[in-house]
């Protein structure tokens, strides 16, 4: 690690050498004009939903539209469809509360709730083998159709990338416009979280001549409940 | 290897491969449409281009401030910074990594400094298993080849030969058609790997100084996987990657993913600021972020040279260049191939050694029109032409080299004699309209040109002549 603390000074050292602006100098650029790099880009609310909508199912996310007191039914049916035997939750959240009431009320209705209690050193083997995964989200961006998420110790990284299948509750009232709105409104520049995550679809690729693919190493599917 | 002979004989040989160019011809103008359609709207694509070349422009500007910026808000995120000025010196690093973790295997996901450190060649060498877990590049892996495209690294490959490889190279050994089928088997094996690696590796599309914030783009999870499960995540970038704000990242964003594959937005946008803090389950312990020099504090020194480093890494100069599309990355032998490659090759790897690539171009400028920072790709290659045969001068007068530079000096002071004199430029149109047709085919130097091609026909008249005839007045 020697070489390290030597490397910083020569190439530091180089840089600070260099005067002058690039050729083409934009100093005419101001400040202003990142500003209004999303300008006209905001929605009434309803479009938002919609718009978001139609961005996430166009790459292959199947998007539900709730009612607060619907939602639960909706979540029931997607569970039964895809056969959902174990989920992963995190069981501090209030999406949990509702869940555990759920399922002491009609058991048959929810699968096995399952907490991602213990640190990924010791919970390995269950993220690997488990159905399905249901998390909260922070919020969502209409522009791009993206759910945000700020991991939680609760609700931790791997919970959107390991299980096959990724159910993501997603409060309609949190949804921004553009990416940039997101950043500014809530100040994530004064403090960032470990993680934060844009998640817009399930994995795919491409690699194989071009060919689209879900599902390659992330999740498979993605269901976004929005609860309007 | 670098050279100019063994370029023309890789470029040639790809021109009468026609799987190679059906191949390519077929990917890159997907591409094109596909980022054609996203950027439909051409004033905003100027605009946005406009805000994304500011931000990049303003992070070269300041960039020993920021890099220092950058590495002080990591140390006090917990993410510990290390510097090389070569790659010799960058894969050290990653190496003692390793070691001072126990470490026996390496999952990566796509990084081209990577690529241009040979980290995987290295870490083998030393005992490391060092897997690709981006499908494409898996695939390239697993065949022993060089990625072919910044993005899409096999895409020289096409989905038959694809099928072969898993059939002959990769467990279970069974004969699948379908992408869908390759991609079930890719998504289980390295499963597998993800599961054990005892390090994972990464490039960074975006560094954030205010925040000390590393962004990874991609859309398959393999980055997530490489910088979440396993206990140690090392983050490669070249120090060009410095942006100074949170906020330059949206537009940045924006345009790397619709230039790239012409998505609104990839999959995963991947933000990491920190190792796994206490009280979290997940995330790597230890993070360490390695920033390569590699010849950048080089082209940092130079006004024009420096815009090279405005790069995005989109790879649509190469899907929109006609000579990239004809006889594909691989010709190149470089990291980088295309237009960028071009640009960046002979001042990482010198221009005595790959100068020649500079040469490699029709100058048609389709690169500089769609490149999402403005980089002008033309301007830096003529730069870079006229460099090179300066430094030609240097040479011992007995080397064949100098001999053909004075040539080539002498057929430009000829040209310069006969074009700023009128006398001698009506002379040489009317020896051409007059005497031009009757040159044989294999004359000396024009034999270059119609070993492959037909003799041009000279017409009969000169422009002159004919505007004088049509009594055109004088602009």
């Amino acid at each position: 690690m020697n070489s390290s603390a030597a490397s910083r000074n020569n190439i530091l050292t180089r840089l600070q050498q260099t005067t002058g602006v690039l050729q083409k100098d934009s100093g005419n650029f101001t400040f202003h004009e990142g500003r209004s790099f999303d300008e006209g880009k905001r929605w009434p609310a309803e479009e938002k939903v919609l718009r978001l909508k139609r961005m996430m199912e166009a790459v292959h996310t199947e998007v539900h539209l709730c009612g607060e007191n619907t939602w639960i039914k909706t979540l029931c049916s997607v569970l039964e469809q895809k056969q959902i035997r174990k989920i992963l939750y995190g069981a501090k959240t209030g999406l949990a509360q509702e869940l555990g009431k759920l399922k002491q009320d009609s058991p048959e209705m929810i699968p096995e709730l399952i907490d991602y209690k213990d640190p990924i050193e010791e919970s390995k083997d269950l993220l690997f083998e488990i159905d399905a995964a249901i998390t909260t989200t922070r919020g969502g961006i209409a522009e791009t159709g993206s759910l945000i998420l700020w991991p939680t110790p609760d609700e931790p990284r791997l919970m959107s990338l390991v299980p096959p299948i990724h159910i993501a509750v997603l409060y309609a009232s949190d949804i921004y416009s553009t990416f940039r709105e997101a950043m500014i409104s809530e100040n994530w520049s004064s403090e960032m979280p470990t993680n934060a995550l844009l998640i817009s679809g399930p994995s795919k690729t491409a690699d194989i001549e071009q060919t689209l693919v879900y599902g390659i190493h992330g999740c498979k599917e993605l269901v976004v409940l929005v609860l309007q | 290897m670098l050279s100019t002979e063994q370029f023309k004989k890789d470029s040639f040989s790809a021109l009468n491969n026609p799987q190679l160019r059906g191949n390519f011809k077929r990917a890159m103008s997907g591409l094109m449409q596909k980022r054609l359609a996203v950027f439909s709207d051409d004033q905003e694509f100027h605009k946005l281009r406009e805000i994304g070349h500011s931000i990049r422009a303003n992070a070269l500007q300041k960039l020993p401030d920021l890099l220092q910026q950058l590495e002080s808000n990591c140390n006090k995120n917990g993410i510990q910074v290390y510097w090389a000025e070569t790659v010799d010196q960058a894969n050290q690093l990653v190496l003692e990594i390793a070691q001072r973790h126990n470490a026996k295997s390496m999952v990566k996901g796509k990084s081209m400094v990577s690529e241009e450190m040979e980290l995987n060649h290295f870490l083998e060498q030393h005992g490391i298993e060092a897997l690709e877990a981006d499908l494409g590049e898996y695939i390239i892996q697993v065949d022993h080849e060089l990625p072919s495209h910044i993005i899409m690294p096999a895409i020289h490959k096409n989905k038959e030969q694809i099928a072969q490889m898993f059939h002959q190279k990769v467990e279970p050994s069974v004969f699948v058609e379908s992408a869908e089928e390759m991609t079930a088997i890719a998504r289980k094996v390295l499963r597998r790997k993800f599961y054990q690696a005892d390090i994972g590796v990464s490039g960074v599309n975006f560094a954030v100084a205010e925040t000390g914030t590393l962004c990874l783009v991609e859309n398959e999870g393999n980055g997530r996987f490489c910088t979440t499960l396993p206990p140690v995540h090392v983050a490669l970038m070249g120090i060009e990657k410095v942006v100074e704000r949170l906020e330059d990242v949206p537009p940045l964003l924006s345009l790397l993913t619709r230039s790239a594959t012409g998505q609104a937005i990839t999959t995963y946008f991947n933000m990491i600021t920190s190792p796994r803090k206490d009280g979290e389950k997940d995330g790597p312990k230890n993070v360490y972020l390695i920033m390569l020099d590699n010849g950048r504090t080089q082209m940092h020194s130079d006004q024009l040279l420096r815009e090279t480093l405005l790069c995005i890494r989109c790879g649509a100069c190469m899907n929109h260049c006609p000579v990239y599309t004809r006889i594909g990355g691989h010709a190149y032998s470089t990291t980088y191939p295309g237009p960028i490659g071009k640009i960046l090759t002979p001042q990482m790897k010198g221009l005595h050694k790959a100068g020649y690539l500079a040469d490699a171009s029709s100058l048609c400028g389709a690169c500089v029109e769609v490149c999402p920072v403005k980089i002008p790709i033309t301007e830096i290659l003529l730069r870079l032409r006229h460099q090179k045969e300066e430094d030609k001068g240097n040479f011992l007068l007995t080397s064949p080299k100098t001999w053909k530079a004075g040539a080539s000096d002498l057929v430009w002071k000829g040209w310069e004699t006969v074009f700023s004199n009128p006398e001698m430029y009506r002379l040489k149109s009317l020896g051409i309209t007059k005497l031009g047709n009757f040159t044989p085919r294999w004359m000396p130097v024009l034999r270059n040109w119609t070993s492959v091609r037909s003799k041009p026909v000279f017409a009969k008249k000169n422009l002159h002549q004919l505007a004088r005839e049509e009594r055109l007045s004088y602009e």
